[in-house]
């Protein structure tokens, strides 16, 4: 029964990045463009997650706790970049 | 896999039930980026909603793991970072759209007065020049 739901949560998450894909592709301005990354970083942390459950392993973990950490950094960056037209004065 | 389905049937189901929250929390917040009208609540959609879908996916791997032998705590790092950050960055992506004088939807209220102060997140226009 496990398996069927981490099938179905495979399926829920990568829709998800599918359509964060299409914003940020489509997305008319700058801030859209950086929160479709944003959700792209978290929603494929939890796609490795999930791979980790899936096979039972704990290698995944570093690999997630890295993309939360560099994600928060590029968007703290880019948003900064669109705030102040400068990141390192 | 075989190991997944050998698990204790509480496990299984409470696992289960944990997984399928935060899939469908998140399918959610990304229906919601996508469709939504404009920045302004397309901001909401995506970053409440990870955080709980993140949630429940720590969750179910904490007791995953837990189950099958010591009690195991390490993804509540990334539940914990994420509930710190995301936050900050919306606040900052908020002040980033205020400040590029995006277009508004019309019934989105917009709550800025005559006399308000925004000089302290504008560049200097000093800088700005090449």
């Amino acid at each position: 029964m496990l398996t069927t739901v981490l099938h179905i949560a495979f399926l829920l998450f990568s829709l998800s990045v599918l359509m964060n894909f299409w914003r940020l592709i489509k997305g008319p301005d700058l801030p859209d463009r950086i929160l479709a990354l944003d959700t792209i970083y978290i929603n494929s942390l939890a796609l490795l997650l999930l791979l980790g459950m899936y096979q039972n392993t704990q290698t995944y973990f570093e690999a997630a706790l890295l993309i939360a950490m560099f994600g928060f950094v590029g968007t703290i960056a880019a948003g900064k970049f669109l705030l102040r037209g400068d990141l390192i004065e | 896999m075989d190991a997944l389905n050998q698990l204790p049937a509480w496990s299984q189901w409470l696992a289960a039930f944990f997984i399928l929250l935060g899939a469908i929390f998140a399918f959610i917040g990304s229906l919601g980026l996508a469709i939504l009208p404009d920045f302004f609540t397309r901001l909401h959609a995506p970053t409440k909603n990870t955080t709980i879908g993140i949630g429940g996916i720590v969750i179910a791997s904490i007791l995953i793991t837990s189950v099958q032998g010591s009690i195991n705590l390490n993804e509540l790092l990334i539940a914990i970072f994420l509930f710190l950050t995301a936050p900050i960055s919306a606040h900052i992506m908020a002040k980033a759209a205020l400040h590029t004088e995006l277009k508004m939807f019309n019934r989105t209220k917009d709550f800025r007065q005559e006399g308000d102060s925004y000089e302290h997140i504008l560049p200097n226009k000093k800088d700005m020049e090449p």
